[in-house]
């Protein structure tokens, strides 16, 4: 092979991808240079996405959101161009490909797959335009790992529904129109089950979580439920039990194995660059072994992730990805990229802490990306099982 | 109202550009191109006029060699219905003037002869000559309204405003025109996603010059008006000028402006 290889893609992994993924990719990278990248640190220092909305359309408008998702206006496109539109909002920030990924693959994608045909005419072209933002409620203040105790639960009433309690940690919480709310109706209605919950609803109430010090340009909230009514029709009526919420998460998650890797990009693109300028001992701190060492380092892991994430994207629209497969995909490829950030971090010395650079940035966010979407801890145990088909979890 | 946008394949601005030692003409190789920046806007006003009024087509026309088809292929993702490239190996090196002779041409042939109105962008950012909007204006026989940074398409009008130093001027002219547009005309789109899949099924036209009854001596560089005689690389930037403030440092600041013409 002839010319000089990209710095960032030493292995040509570019040839693997179609002129239509590319596109793709550089669509989605247009849209956060112009409507993130100048704005992001503002937004990460300030704990807050007053942008939201406009971000929304602005990605509803090239179609990012439920891209992968048919019909409604959706794009209705693959798993490796989503993937990669992931990586590089990612390379923005993780916050904002956060409010992508449970607008789309959380939110959305629970509508699409299990709501009935009223719930998608109703959400689904208004979230795919960003018109309408949508979050997704499982988590409670104490029940994370283990979503199957939770406590909220809905009981009927009449033909209604009357949901009590309360969710935390949810993204896009206080921004949202539509919430995916998941509660347990009792062993007589289907154990655990999902609900569309239009935000205004009375009952509903949206705090924001402040002090958060990752993933600060994305909005958190918590979430209660008081005697929150709904109509018998509110209820997703294709899914009963907790595989429902599993399922979706499977397809976010699938998501972040390709969103990490664009922190990491970011990180060791800003880590390489400041090697060369920087100059200690009369030469660029690039020269010395032990840059080279982290450089390298940096830069094999994250190839050999986003080989990864293309196996795992080819086979997902081909024959489908087990559970397992999407946490090797997770537990390794947010592990490697945070690795990736702190190193960046230490290159650039002092500089590193600062926010004029987006690698502390990118390391702080990785931590929220570590634990949602299922904590490394919960990925490990899942590989873990699968080897010895021995549960650890309990 | 059908549209035709004149549009260029350009060096990317942000590699290292250079000449070939050969022949002294912009070195293409090993550098990745696309649709020349200042073009966009005149894509982006076509579609907007075109959306307007609920009818009409935008071709996107180029001149130039395989690449070029990434120009059309962009600007049919922004939304353009169709495209026309004009390919031949003996237009390398072709001056403006043997350039606007192959766009008129291939205009005629893509219209039918009869254009309703040809955009282009105010001029390329490679060469950055701005006169082929002029020069094929004249070759089609069409009014020029040049540097447009805003448009209202009449009845069989076309009115624009152009941003001088001193004052605006609003124009008008009799449709079919030639309108040239600056950046400030719009904010051009993204290319969307549906853009980018419906752009694989439109139709693009690929002809030579035969095809538009141009013989080859007519363009080239040996048909050129004038030649790039030698090619000197810009000197290193010479390390600014510090001036240490010994009480007059406020003074010599402003000499200094004022000797560059700044204030
Ligand atoms: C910024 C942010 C945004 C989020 N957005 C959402 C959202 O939109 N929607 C939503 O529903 N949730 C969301 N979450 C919540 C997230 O999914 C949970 O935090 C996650 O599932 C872990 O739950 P937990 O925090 O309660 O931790 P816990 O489950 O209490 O875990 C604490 C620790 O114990 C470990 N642990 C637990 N069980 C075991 C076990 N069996 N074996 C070994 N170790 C174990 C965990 O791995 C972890 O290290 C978000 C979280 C963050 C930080």
């Amino acid at each position: 092979m002839e010319g000089m290889s990209d710095p960032l893609d030493l292995l040509d992994l570019d040839s693997l991808l179609t002129d239509d993924e590319k596109a793709i990719r550089a669509a989605a990278r247009q849209v956060c240079a112009d409507a993130v990248d100048p704005y992001v640190m503002q937004w990460y220092e300030q704990g807050d996405l007053p942008a939201a909305r406009e971000l929304a359309r602005e990605f509803g408008k090239v179609g990012l959101l439920g891209m992968h998702l048919e019909g409604y206006g959706c794009a209705g496109l693959g798993s490796v161009d989503y993937g990669l539109a992931c990586l590089e909002l990612e390379a923005s920030d993780s916050g904002i490909r956060s409010l992508v990924s449970v607008q789309g693959s959380l939110a959305m994608f629970a509508i699409w797959r299990f709501g009935s045909e009223d719930h998608k005419q109703e959400w689904l072209p208004r979230m795919a335009a960003g018109e309408a933002i949508g979050c997704f409620g499982l988590t409670e203040p104490d029940h994370g790992s283990d979503p199957a105790s939770m406590r909220a639960r809905a009981r009927r009433d009449g033909e209604d529904w009357v949901i009590n309690g309360s969710k935390t940690w949810i993204t896009n919480g206080s921004i949202a129109d539509v919430a995916v709310v998941w509660a347990n109706a009792g062993e007589e209605h289907g154990g655990i089950r999902g609900f569309v919950v239009p935000t205004r609803t009375r009952g509903f109430t949206a705090h924001k979580i402040h002090h958060k010090m990752s993933l600060r340009a994305s909005v958190t909230s918590e979430l209660t439920f008081e005697d929150l009514r709904l109509p018998a029709d509110a209820v997703l009526p294709d899914v009963r039990g907790l595989k429902g919420p599993l399922a979706c998460l499977s397809e976010a998650r699938y998501g972040i194995v390709w969103g990490s890797l664009g922190a990491a990009r970011s990180s060791l693109d800003a880590a390489r660059r400041y090697s060369k300028e920087r100059v200690q001992f009369d030469r660029p701190i690039g020269g010395f072994q032990l840059t080279q060492a982290k450089l390298a380092a940096m830069a094999t892991e994250l190839q050999l992730g986003q080989l990864l994430a293309l196996h795992l994207g080819r086979r997902k629209d081909t024959v489908g990805l087990r559970p397992e497969q999407v946490s090797v995909g997770k537990y390794n490829n947010v592990t490697k990229a945070l690795e990736i950030c702190r190193t960046a971090r230490t290159i650039l010395g002092a500089n590193g802490v600062s926010g004029e650079w987006p690698v502390m940035r990118h390391a702080n966010n990785l931590e929220s990306v570590l634990t949602y979407e299922g904590t490394v801890e919960m990925h490990t145990l899942v590989i873990g099982q699968a080897l010895t088909g021995e549960s650890a979890f309990r | 109202m059908n549209i035709v946008v004149c549009v260029k394949y350009v060096p990317d601005a942000q590699s290292d550009r250079s000449f070939r030692d050969s022949d002294r003409t912009v070195d293409r190789d090993g550098v990745d191109g696309l649709l020349s920046e200042l073009d966009e806007y005149a894509v982006e006003e076509a579609l907007k006029i075109v959306e307007a009024a609920g009818e009409g087509e935008v071709t996107v026309l180029t001149v130039g060699p395989e690449a070029a088809a990434n120009a059309i292929k962009k600007a049919l993702q922004m939304g353009a219905d169709r495209g026309v490239h004009v390919e031949d190996e003996a237009i390398h090196g072709s001056d403006a003037a043997a350039t606007s002779l192959v766009l008129a041409e291939a205009v005629r042939k893509a219209t039918g002869g009869t254009p309703e109105l040809v955009m282009t962008g105010m001029s390329s950012t490679d060469g950055v000559m701005g006169v082929v909007p002029a020069m094929l204006a004249e070759r089609l026989g069409l009014p020029q309204v040049t540097y447009a940074s805003e448009l209202t398409v009449g009845e069989g009008t076309v009115t624009i405003r152009r941003d001088g130093d001193t004052a605006s001027e609003t124009i008008e002219a009799s449709l079919p025109a030639l309108v040239s547009v600056t950046d400030q005309i719009n904010e051009p789109r993204y290319p969307s996603f549906k853009g980018i899949m419906a752009a694989k099924k439109k139709p693009v036209e690929q002809w030579g010059l035969a095809d538009l009854g141009i013989d080859t001596s007519q363009v080239g560089l040996d048909a050129a008006w004038t030649s790039v005689v030698s090619v000197t690389k810009r000197p290193p930037r010479a390390q600014g000028q510090i001036v240490a403030d010994e009480g007059d440092g406020g003074s010599r600041l402003a000499e200094f402006l004022a000797g560059q013409k700044f204030i």
